[in-house]
C-alpha cells in the first residue's frame, strides 16, 4: 500500500452557532478500515457528507487518488469510486431488491441481468439475498445488505459506512464484519462510524478520533481498550452506571393478552402478549427490531387502541385512552424514530418540547401556548441531559442524531413518569451519554417509576433490567429475572433470531 | 445544463421573495398575452394595479377593493388552516354558495317583519349552511376513507345546482315580473349588510375578514389546536404520538373553513350582491385558494393576498371595459399568478446550478 487513496486537509464547515469541522484532517490508505469516533455533535456525519457531496465544505481541499477532489453532489462521488450506505435506509418497501437497486442506479441495466449481477455478488462477499423478494418483508439487516450491494455493484474504492450497526443482531454485525474485511483485502478502503467501541477495535485499522469538530487524536484501535477509546473521545472520565438498591413496589401496569392486528401490510402482528410491571422495576424487552416492538409502543403510549381490558394502569382499564389521557394517568412514552414520529423535524425544540409536555408541564394556559414556560422546559432538558445545540430555538433536524435523541429522553423522563416505556433508547449515542441516559432511567426507576426499556443491545438490557423477556415475532416470552440469567437462557429466549445462525455457519 | 440541486433547509429569504418575484413575472408574461392579443401590453397593466388605486377614478375603485378582498381573505383564512394540516378543502364556492343561500332563506321566510335579531340569525345561519357543507367531504372522508379534495370539489356543482333551483324556485321574487331571483335584501332594512363608513367598502364581511385574520394568527400562532394543525401538516405519526386524532382534525379544518366561505357568501348576498340568482357565486372560493397559497399560508400573508388578489380583480374588470380585452385573458392572468408563484417556490426548497455534474 503505497500513498492515502484519500487525503483530507484543513476541511471546515459552518452551521448557524455550531463550527460543526473545523480544520479536520486525515488519511485513508488503499484497503485500510478506518474509524471516525466521537461523542455525538462531534461532526462525524457532517465530514463523511462532504466526502460524498452532499453538504459543501466552507473551506479546506481534498485530494483523491492523487488528484484534486471537490464532489459538487453525490452522483460525482459516486463516479469518482465513492459509495456511501446510510444509517437509514432508503428502499421502497413494495418494490424487489432488484428494482430497488435498479431505482439507485444512473443506467440500469435490463432487469434479468441485473438480478444475475446481485445474486453473482451478494455470494462472492457472503451477503446472501434473493434479487426477486420483496423489501418490505426483508429484516433490518437483509435491507441493508440491499444498500450495500447497490454500493458495491459500483465497484467503490471508498466505501463510507454511517452507524451501519445500529440496527442489527450480533449475528448479522459477525456477517458484515466479514464483507468489509474482504473488501479490505480486495484493495477497498472503508470509512467507518460507529459508537460501538467494541466493533472497532475488532473492525479498524486506525482510527481518527473528533471533538467539537475538531481532530484531537487519531490511534490504532486494536492497542486500546474500549474504554481508552471513550475517554479520548469525550477527553476525560466518565462514570460507569450505578445501581441502587431498588425496593419493588405494587402492581402499576398490567398487560393482558394483548392481540393486535398488523399496522402496515408487511409489519407484525401482536399476539396475546402479557406481562405485569411493578414500581420500581426495570423491564428489558429485547429481540430483533421489526418484531412487534414499534407495535407495542404504539399501543402502550395510547396512538393505537387495543382490545378493551388489555391495558390497565394501578387498576384501571386504560386500553381505550389516547397518549394525552394516558400522560395525564402517567404513563409516558419514548419511541424509536425520533425524526417524525419522537420529534418533528422542522420545529424548533422548543415547540418539540410542547410537543408531548403540556399534559404534566404547565406549558399551555387554558389552551394557549405559554412559550415562556415552554422555552424554559426546553432548556432545562438542553441542560440536564447535556444536549449540544446551541439552544431551544435550534430546529430538531438541525441536531446530530444522538443529541436528538438526548432531548427526546430527556424530554419524558423530566416529566416524572410513573410508567416510562421507551424504544432503543441509546440508539446512536455515543458511549458516555448512553452511560447518562441509562443512568437516568434507573434513577427514574428507583424513585419508584416503572421502565420498560426495549433494545437490541442485550449488554444495555442486562446492565439496567432487573427482569428480560424477548419479544420475537409478536410473542413475549415470561419475564425472567436478569441476574443469574445465562447467555444460552438468552439466546433460548429470542428464538433463534430470524435463523440468522445458519447463515452465520457457512 | 442546468441542475436543480435540494437545499438542505428552505432558504428563509426565498420564501419572501417568491410572491413578489410571482407577482413581476405575472406582469411581464400576462403583458405578454395582451401584447399578443393586440393590446398595448403596459397601458393594460397599468390599468389593472396602478388605475384602481391611483388612477382618475381611484375614490371609486378604492371601495371596491375591500368589498372584494373581504370575501377573499374571509375565505382563505379558513382555508389556510386546513391546508397546513395537509386537509385540502377546494370547495369552498360550494360552502360559499350554501352559506348564502342558508342566510337568504332566513331572511325571506322573515320578510317583511324588522327586527334587529334577524341579521345576527342570518350571520349564524350562513355559517351554518356553509358548515355543513363541509362537513359532508369530512364525514364521508372520516367514515369511509373519500378524497375530501374530490368530494369538496363536486359538492361545488351540487351548490350550483341548488341555488340555480333556489333563484328560479322557492326563494323567487314574487314581485319579481316573473324574472329569476329573489328578493333584493338591499331593500330589506333588517337584513340588509349595509356599507358602515360611506365610501370605503368595509361591511360587516370585511369587519369579519379583518377578525378571522387576527383569530386565525392567534390559533396558529399561539394556541394548542393550531400547534397541533401545523404538527399534523408536518409530521402525521408525531402528531398521533401527541394525541392528535385524525378524523377529528379533518372534522375541525373542513368545518372552520365550510363555516368562514358560508359568513363570506352570507355577507356577499346581503350586501354588496344583494340577491340570490344563478349566477350569484363570482368564483371567490376558487380564488381564496390562490390567495392562501399567495399569502403562504399565513393569516398575515393572506390579508396582503387578498388585497393584491381584489386589486387584479378590480383592475380586471376595467381592462375588459377600458381595453376590450376579453373575460378569459384576465382569467388566465390570474391563473398565471398561482403559476409563478408554484414555479418560483421551487427556488425556496431548490437551487440552480448550472453546467454538468463534474465526473
Ligand atoms: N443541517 C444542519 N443545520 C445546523 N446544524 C447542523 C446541521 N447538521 C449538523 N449540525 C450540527 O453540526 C454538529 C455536528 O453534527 P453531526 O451530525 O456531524 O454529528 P455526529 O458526529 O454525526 O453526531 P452523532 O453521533 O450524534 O450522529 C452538531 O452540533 C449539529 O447540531
Ligand atoms: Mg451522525
Amino acid at each position: 500500500m503505497t500513498g492515502a487513496l484519500l487525503k483530507i486537509e484543513g476541511l471546515t464547515k459552518a452551521y448557524p452557532g455550531v463550527v460543526a469541522n473545523d480544520g479536520v484532517g486525515f488519511e485513508v490508505a488503499p484497503g485500510e478500515v478506518h474509524a471516525l469516533l466521537g461523542e455525538n455533535g462531534a461532526g462525524k456525519s457532517t465530514l463523511v457528507k462532504m466526502i460524498y457531496g452532499l453538504v459543501k465544505p466552507d473551506a479546506g481541499a481534498m485530494t483523491f487518488e492523487g488528484a484534486p477532489y471537490a464532489p459538487a453532489e453525490p452522483r460525482a462521488a459516486r463516479a469518482a469510486g465513492v459509495a456511501m450506505v446510510f444509517q437509514h435506509f432508503s428502499l421502497f418497501e413494495a418494490l424487489t431488491v432488484a428494482e430497488n437497486v435498479a431505482l439507485g442506479m444512473e443506467n440500469p441495466p435490463p432487469m434479468r441481468a441485473l438480478a444475475a449481477r446481485i445474486r453473482e455478488i451478494s455470494n462472492a462477499y457472503g451477503l446472501p439475498l434473493d434479487p426477486a423478494r420483496i423489501v418490505g418483508d426483508l429484516s433490518a439487516g437483509e435491507r441493508q445488505r440491499v444498500e450495500i450491494i447497490r454500493c458495491l455493484l459500483q465497484d467503490p474504492k471508498l466505501l463510507i459506512m454511517d452507524e451501519p450497526t445500529s440496527v442489527l443482531t450480533p449475528q448479522e454485525v459477525e456477517i458484515l464484519f466479514r464483507t468489509l474485511r474482504k473488501l479490505a483485502a480486495e484493495g477497498t478502503a472503508i470509512l467507518y462510524i460507529s459508537h460501538k467501541l467494541e466493533e472497532i477495535r475488532s473492525l479498524c485499522d486506525g482510527a481518527t478520533i473528533l471533538r467539537g469538530g475538531k481532530v484531537v487524536g487519531s490511534c490504532l484501535p486494536r492497542e486500546k481498550s474500549a474504554r481508552e477509546l471513550a475517554e479520548m473521545m469525550v477527553g476525560g472520565e466518565f462514570a460507569a452506571t450505578t445501581r441502587a438498591q431498588r425496593k419493588h413496589g405494587a402492581t402499576i401496569l398490567e398487560v393482558a393478552n394483548l392481540s393486535l392486528a398488523p399496522m402496515s401490510q408487511f409489519g407484525p402482528a401482536l399476539k396475546a402478549v402479557t406481562f405485569s410491571l411493578s414500581a420500581g422495576e426495570v423491564l428489558g424487552i429485547g429481540g430483533v427490531a421489526g418484531n412487534g416492538q414499534e407495535e407495542l409502543l404504539a399501543t402502550l403510549s395510547g396512538e393505537r387502541p387495543s382490545g378493551i381490558g388489555t391495558v390497565s394502569l394501578h387498576g384501571q382499564d386504560i386500553s381505550d385512552l389516547g397518549p394525552n389521557d394516558r400522560r395525564r394517568l402517567g404513563l409516558l412514552a419514548a419511541p424509536e424514530e425520533r425524526l417524525g414520529h419522537a420529534a418533528v423535524p422542522n420545529l424548533s425544540l422548543t415547540e418539540n418540547a410542547i410537543l408531548t409536555g403540556t399534559v404534566r408541564r404547565p406549558l399551555t394556559r387554558n389552551g394557549f401556548l405559554n412559550i415562556g414556560a415552554a422555552k424554559r422546559f426546553a432548556e432545562e432538558i438542553i441542560l440536564g441531559f447535556d444536549v449540544r445545540t446551541p439552544g431551544p430555538q435550534v430546529a430538531a433536524r438541525a441536531l446530530s442524531g444522538g443529541n436528538l435523541q438526548k432531548f427526546v429522553i430527556g424530554r419524558e423522563v423530566l416529566q416524572a413518569p410513573e410508567v416510562l416505556v421507551v424504544n432503543q433508547p441509546t440508539w446512536g449515542v455515543d458511549a458516555a451519554a448512553a452511560a447518562a441516559i441509562r443512568q437516568s432511567l434507573l434513577d427514574l426507576a428507583a424513585k419508584g417509576a416503572a421502565v420498560i426499556v426495549i433494545s437490541q443491545d442485550l449488554d444495555e438490557l442486562m446492565e439496567i433490567s432487573d427482569r428480560f423477556c424477548a419479544l420475537n415475532e409478536g410473542r413475549l416470552s415470561a419475564p425472567r429475572r436478569t441476574e443469574g440469567l445465562s447467555m444460552e437462557e438468552i439466546g433460548l429466549m429470542l428464538g433463534g433470531a430470524h435463523g440468522m445462525q445458519e447463515v452465520a455457519a457457512r | 445544463m442546468i441542475t436543480l440541486v435540494k437545499r438542505p433547509t428552505p432558504s428563509r429569504g426565498w420564501a419572501f421573495a417568491t410572491p413578489v418575484l410571482a407577482v413581476i413575472a405575472t406582469m411581464i408574461a400576462g403583458g405578454a398575452l395582451f401584447a399578443a392579443l393586440g393590446k398595448d401590453p403596459i397601458a393594460a397593466i397599468k390599468v389593472i394595479f396602478w388605475d384602481p388605486l391611483l388612477g382618475p377614478n381611484a375614490a371609486y375603485f378604492r371601495g371596491q377593493l375591500l368589498v372584494k378582498a373581504g370575501p377573499l381573505i374571509l375565505i382563505a383564512s379558513g382555508l389556510a388552516v386546513g391546508f397546513r394540516a395537509g386537509i385540502w378543502n377546494i370547495g369552498a364556492e360550494g360552502q360559499y354558495i350554501m352559506g348564502a343561500l342558508a342566510g337568504a332563506s332566513v331572511a325571506l321566510a322573515a320578510y317583511p317583519a324588522e327586527s334587529h335579531l334577524l341579521f345576527p340569525a342570518m350571520v349564524i345561519a350562513g355559517a351554518l349552511g356553509g358548515w355543513l357543507w363541509g362537513m359532508i367531504p369530512a364525514v364521508l372522508k372520516v367514515f369511509f376513507g373519500t378524497s375530501e379534495i374530490l368530494v369538496s370539489l363536486m359538492l361545488v356543482y351540487v351548490a350550483q345546482n341548488f341555488l340555480a333551483y333556489a333563484a328560479f324556485g322557492p326563494l323567487k321574487n314574487p314581485e319579481g315580473f316573473g324574472f329569476p331571483g329573489s328578493r333584493n335584501l338591499q331593500q330589506y332594512a333588517s337584513a340588509h349588510n349595509p356599507e358602515l363608513i360611506a365610501g370605503t367598502g368595509m361591511h360587516w364581511g370585511v369587519v369579519a375578514a379583518f377578525l378571522a385574520v387576527i383569530a386565525i394568527y392567534v390559533l396558529m400562532q399561539r394556541h394548542i389546536l393550531g400547534f397541533r394543525i401545523r404538527v399534523a401538516g408536518e409530521a402525521p405519526r408525531a402528531a398521533r404520538f401527541a394525541g392528535v386524532l385524525p378524523a377529528r382534525l379533518v372534522m375541525f379544518c373542513l368545518g372552520l373553513s365550510g363555516a368562514l366561505a358560508g359568513l363570506a357568501g352570507l355577507f356577499e348576498v346581503a350586501g354588496p350582491n344583494g340577491q340570490i340568482t344563478d349566477s350569484f357565486n363570482a368564483g371567490y372560493g376558487f380564488t381564496a385558494i390562490i390567495v392562501a397559497f399567495l399569502g403562504r399560508l399565513n393569516a398575515l400573508g393572506i390579508l396582503l393576498a387578498g388585497l393584491l388578489m381584489a386589486l387584479t380583480y378590480i383592475g380586471g374588470d376595467m381592462a375588459q371595459l377600458m381595453l376590450g380585452l376579453p373575460t378569459a385573458a384576465i382569467q388566465v392572468f390570474q391563473g398565471m399568478l398561482l403559476f409563478f408563484l408554484l414555479g418560483f417556490d421551487l427556488l425556496t426548497h431548490y437551487r440552480f446550478r448550472l453546467g454538468r455534474a463534474r465526473a
